[in-house]
This record gives structure tokens, C-alpha cells and sequence, in this order.
């Protein structure tokens, strides 16, 4: 679904080059659902942000099913992302003037074709019946408690039904019971069959995962199976 | 899409009540000067009362004679005797009037003084204008052939005559020393139209005219009427012929042996065109006009920029997120141009009220005699045409700058 072959990513300034990630190599399969781990600045957010077509590599190559993006022009990636891929962020990234209910429409915004203003509607209103908050379609984000936030991101990264959904510490500013809920919805989402890769501190939560890939100083340093997802 | 962005342009307007008003402010503002300014020209070279056959007349204010060498020359309005040989006779137009330009005269009520503007014309005057009568009715041939001391004079000269909404058909008007019987009130003409404009109209065959005087020079106009504009260069070149025929050398005045003679009419802003600036016609002079309006709109474009673009960054969490969710860089930067034109549609419909307001001030300050200022369908259509190139003008950059921004990097900022 998405490989990452002998990937680096240097980050440079006038005076400073800093190196975030070197020498990665990481396949993820169809229907895994994967946790990333390691310390503060080790480069789990810059992996995440390869993945989801988001940032270039400085070397290597990115491929989303099996076609190689690196090269690709904004407008191509941008479909592709759009087509393919959610995104779920750790301080949800909510736009504040917009309703939940246009806030969970917006990647169907710039999908081409047949995505009319009331099949958008109705998209995005199913979409929020999934995470459970169709009573909350007319409010706006600031009227949210942090876990309804996460769960109206959750909505928006899967509105547009892509097959792969990037989460970057999306329990990370909640408590551990909003955390676990959200945690069972992304295992859900799992289980209809969504590729999931997810960027976590909490081993808690990286242990309900299929696999759990460690980061340090930029490298990989573990990859293991957690558990089966056949 | 555009609701989405609507909303999104409105909130934002709303955010910060303050820096909403700096801005609409100066859109309005800027806005309300082209207007008013978009406005004045349309009055003044549009096709207004009483002038609305404008498009289809050409007009012939004066000839000038050269010399042999072409380094002395003399210009000057014309003399009847050379409209009567040279313009009157052309077959190719509807209609040709004769129409003197406005000469100051005195007129008395009792000892009250009215200096007013008095212009002769023969009887096509009326036919290739369209004045709205309140009173009687315009001199005919009849009066014309006959000399008849009749006037028709304007509302304004009415009321000052003989008083507010005092009929004046029949009375008799004392102008210059000259006893006149009013035959018709018009309703005033605004001092820019020169053509037309004046309080009191006499038939051209009157003493005072000097109508008899030159053979080339003199104080008369022509204002030739055309079926169509399509027989413009058709009458231009039988006028040329008709003036070919004319023998050289001759003396015109004490001072000039006239060897050449340069006479052409001209659609009425070409016709100023090639006076003021020198030759040019009148794509010149919207080049022009066109110019300054973007000038005039670019410092505060300017500003608007900074404002913008300073402000970016309050967006970036927004950007990223519409980035990451597939909005190509073209569709962004359509959105921010897009809410830009909202906003500056906001400022336009200010800046209308505002105009509406400024217009209606000038015309009944007497500040333009009799001016007609208004907002009508082209100067409302110029003035949408202003505020999306001002919407545009302000918005392009920033949105350019906004719609650039990394994804990764507006995610986190």
C-alpha cells in the first residue's frame, strides 16, 4: 500500500542541516494497521508527512499503490491525497469559522466528478453518524469538548472513504477514556478495512496495533508484529 | 465550493471588527472616488439629455488655414456662410444643425440683472436633440426664414424670470437690450454640454447672430447627424471632397493668405481628443483614464497586500489542513482571490451608497450648473468591473503566498 524505499530527509537552513530521517526502508500492507513510536524530535511526524504526501524526501523514493509519487506535481499529489488518503492531527486542525458538518465536507470539496452539494451532505452527515456525533452537525468546533474535536477530525479524514488513514498522536491531547474511544473507532475503521498509520507516545494504545515500528535519531530501529490482522 | 469560501470570508470579517473596518474603509473609500469619478466622465462624454443621438453625430467646431509653408496658421469656430456652402449640402447625412457656441448676455427683471448664456441655431437643433419641452415648443423654419424675435429658454432661466412655476409661453423676455417672445421652455441642459447647454435659444437668423459675417470664420458649430454610425467615413469623405473644391490661395482676415485648410468631423470625445491631446483619439484617452484609475487603486492595493499578507499566517492551520485534504495550489489560490472579491463587493456596495450620496450633493450644489450625475447601468457596470480588479489586485499576492505555503510547515505554525 505504501512503501518507502532508502528514504532521507535533511532538513536545511542558511547555517544548520539537520538530518530527520536516514536509511528508512518500511512497507506497509494493505489493511495493517501500524504504530509509530520513539522519542520527542526522533522524526515520527516526518515519516508520517512522507507517507501522506505532505513533505519530499531529500533521497529515496515514496510509493502509494505501487506507483512511485516522488516526482509527482502538486495538482497530482493533491488528487492522490485526496483520493487516498486521511489525516487525522494530534491538535485536530479544525477550522474554527466552519461548522462540524462543512468542516467534515471539505476534502469532498475538491473531488471531481459526480461530489454535488447534497451528496456532500449526505456523505458528511454519515460520515459523523459513524463517530457518533450526528447530534452535532450545526455547532462549531470551539463548542466541542477535545474528544468530540478528534472525533469530527475522524469524521473528516474519513469522509472521502480513502484506504489508507494517517493519524499523528491523535490521543495525545485527550484522557485516556476519550483516548480509548477514539482509539476503538480507529480500530473499527481498521476492521472495515482501512490501512492505518499511527504516530504515538502511548505504548498503551501502539499495543492495540498490528505492528509497532520504533524510530531513534532519525532511523529505525525496531519493526515488529503485534499481532495478526488476517 | 463558493458558499463554503463565502462563510469562510465572512468569519473572517468578523474576527477582528477593527481591522474589518481599516480595511473596508479604504476600499470604500478608493471605490467611491472611481465611481464618482466614473460617473463625471460618463456625464461628460456620454450619451445624455439632451444629447442622446451622441453615437451616431459628428461634430465640427472649427477649420483652420495654413499658410504656404505650413508654419502660420489660424483656426476658429466656423462662419454660417462656410456651413451653408460646405456642410449643409452634404447628402450622405440625416440631418445637419447649425448651433452657435453660447455667448454671455445680460437680461433684466426690473433691476434685477441675470447674466445668462445665449446661443442661436436654425431649426435642426431641435431635430438632431432630443430637449424635453415643459412648455410650448421649438422654433420652426418659419420662424427661421422669417427672423422672428422668438426664444425658447430653459427652466432655470424661467424660474429666475418670472418666477417659480410661472408659465412663460407667450411672455416676452428682454435679453440684451432685445425684446424676444417666448415660444418654449426646455429643461435645463448641464453646463458640460456645450452643444446644447444654454438658458436662452434664438433663431440663428436674428441680427445679433452675425450670422452673415465671414466666409469662413465665424462663431457657429455643425452637428451632423448620421443614419448609422457605419456612414461616419462616407461623410467625412464628402465633406473632404466638398472642401477640395475649395480655391486657394485666399485671404482669410488682415493676417493670413490661406494656401491649405485642415477640417474634419469627429465623434464628440475624438473631437476633443485631438484638441487636448494633440492628435489622439479616444482608445487614447481611456488608455489614459484606465491608467490613472489603476494607479489611484494601486497604493491602497498596496496596503491592502501588507494587511493580507501579515495576517496569512492567523490561516495557516486552515491552508494545511485544505492542502493535506487535496486542494491543489490553483484551487487555494482561486478561494483567497475568491474572498478577496467578496470582500471588496462588500467595500464596492458601501462605496455605491457612498457615491449614490456624493452625486446627489454635486448636482444639487450647483457645483456642475444643471448636472445630471447618476449611477446609471454603465457606470454601475464599470464600477463592478472596478471592484473585482480591485479585488483582484489586492488579493492575487497574498493568496499567492498563502496557497505556496508547505503543507507540513502550516500545520504546525
Amino acid at each position: 500500500m505504501i512503501s518507502l524505499n532508502n528514504i532521507e530527509k535533511v532538513y536545511r537552513t542558511s547555517s544548520i542541516e539537520t538530518l530527520a530521517l536516514a536509511n528508512i526502508n518500511l512497507h506497509i500492507k494493505a489493511g495493517e494497521f501500524v504504530s509509530i513510536m520513539g522519542p520527542s524530535g526522533c522524526g515520527k511526524s516526518t515519516l508520517l508527512n512522507l507517507m501522506g504526501l505532505l513533505d519530499e524526501p531529500s533521497r529515496g523514493t515514496v510509493e502509494v499503490g505501487g506507483q512511485v509519487v516522488t516526482q509527482y506535481r502538486d495538482k497530482e499529489l493533491a488528487r492522490l491525497r485526496n483520493q487516498n488518503i486521511g489525516f487525522i492531527f494530534q491538535s485536530f486542525h479544525l477550522i474554527n469559522d466552519l461548522s462540524v458538518l462543512d468542516n467534515v465536507e471539505i476534502p469532498l470539496l475538491y473531488r471531481k466528478g459526480d461530489s454535488t452539494g447534497p451528496s456532500r451532505r449526505k456523505l458528511a452527515e454519515e460520515a459523523l453518524e459513524r463517530v457518533g456525533l450526528s447530534n452535532r452537525m450545526k455547532h462549531f468546533p470551539n463548542q466541542l469538548s477535545g474528544g468530540q474535536k478528534q472525533r469530527v477530525a475522524i469524521a473528516r479524514a474519513i469522509v472521502g472513504r480513502p484506504s489508507i488513514i494517517l493519524a499523528d498522536e491523535p490521543t495525545g491531547n485527550l484522557d485516556s477514556a476519550m483516548g480509548n474511544e477514539i482509539m476503538n473507532i480507529l480500530q473499527g475503521l481498521n476492521t472495515d478495512g482501512a490501512t492505518i498509520v499511527m504516530v504515538t507516545h502511548d505504548e498503551t494504545m501502539a499495543k492495540k496495533t498490528h505492528r509497532l515500528v520504533r524510530l531513534f535519531d532519525g532511523s529505525m530501529v525496531g519493526d515488529s508484529i503485534l499481532m495478526s490482522n488476517a | 465550493m463558493l458558499t463554503n469560501y463565502i462563510k469562510i470570508a465572512w468569519k473572517v470579517l468578523l474576527r477582528h471588527p477593527f481591522y474589518t473596518f481599516i480595511t473596508l474603509f479604504g476600499i470604500s473609500l478608493t471605490l467611491t472616488v472611481l465611481m464618482v469619478l466614473t460617473s463625471f466622465i460618463d456625464h461628460l462624454v456620454g450619451s445624455h439629455y439632451p444629447e442622446y443621438k451622441r453615437e451616431r453625430c459628428l461634430y465640427l467646431m472649427q477649420v483652420r488655414l495654413e499658410d504656404s509653408a505650413k508654419t502660420s496658421a489660424s483656426q476658429s469656430d466656423m462662419s454660417y456662410s462656410f456651413i451653408k456652402r460646405h456642410l449643409l449640402p452634404l447628402k450622405t447625412p440625416e440631418k445637419v444643425a447649425v448651433v452657435s457656441q453660447w455667448a454671455w448676455s445680460n437680461a433684466y427683471v426690473g433691476n434685477k440683472r441675470i447674466k445668462v448664456k445665449s446661443k442661436f441655431s436654425d431649426a435642426t437643433f431641435w431635430e438632431v436633440s432630443d430637449f424635453t419641452f415643459l412648455e410650448g415648443k421649438p422654433y420652426n423654419n418659419q420662424h427661421i426664414n422669417n427672423a422672428d424675435p422668438v426664444a425658447v429658454i430653459s427652466e432655470a432661466f424661467r424660474t429666475d424670470y418670472f418666477g417659480l412655476d410661472v408659465d412663460a409661453v407667450g411672455k416676452t423676455i428682454e435679453v440684451d437690450n432685445a425684446f424676444y417672445r417666448v415660444i418654449g421652455v426646455v429643461k435645463s441642459v448641464p453646463v458640460t454640454r456645450i452643444f446644447t447647454s444654454a438658458e436662452v435659444y434664438l433663431p440663428y437668423t436674428l441680427p445679433k447672430s452675425n450670422y452673415r459675417k465671414g466666409e469662413y470664420f465665424g462663431g457657429f458649430n455643425a452637428i451632423i447627424l448620421a443614419r448609422n454610425q457605419s456612414d461616419f467615413p462616407a461623410i467625412k469623405e464628402e465633406y473632404a471632397a466638398s472642401i477640395r473644391r475649395i480655391k486657394f490661395p485666399f485671404q482669410e482676415g488682415p493676417w493670413l493668405k490661406a494656401f491649405y485648410i485642415e477640417s474634419e468631423p469627429l465623434p464628440y470625445l475624438d473631437m476633443f481628443n485631438r484638441q487636448l491631446l494633440v492628435g489622439g483619439d479616444s482608445r487614447v484617452f481611456y488608455t489614459i483614464i484606465g491608467l490613472v484609475m489603476l494607479l489611484f487603486m494601486l497604493i491602497p492595493a498596496i496596503n491592502l497586500v501588507n494587511l493580507n499578507v501579515g495576517r496569512s499566517m492567523e490561516r495557516a492551520s486552515e491552508i494545511g489542513v485544505r492542502k493535506a485534504f487535496g486542494a491543489p495550489v490553483g484551487t487555494l489560490l482561486g478561494q483567497f482571490v475568491i474572498e478577496n472579491i467578496f470582500i471588496t463587493a462588500i467595500g464596492g456596495l458601501i462605496a455605491l451608497g457612498l457615491s449614490t450620496t456624493i452625486l446627489l450633493l454635486i448636482n444639487q450644489s450647483g457645483l456642475i450648473l444643471h448636472s445630471d450625475l447618476t449611477i446609471n447601468l454603465t457606470v454601475l457596470a464599470i464600477s463592478v468591473l472596478i471592484c473585482l480588479v480591485f479585488g483582484i489586485l489586492s488579493g492575487v499576492i497574498p493568496a499567492w503566498r498563502m496557497a505556496k505555503l508547505p503543507i507540513s510547515q502550516a500545520l504546525k505554525a
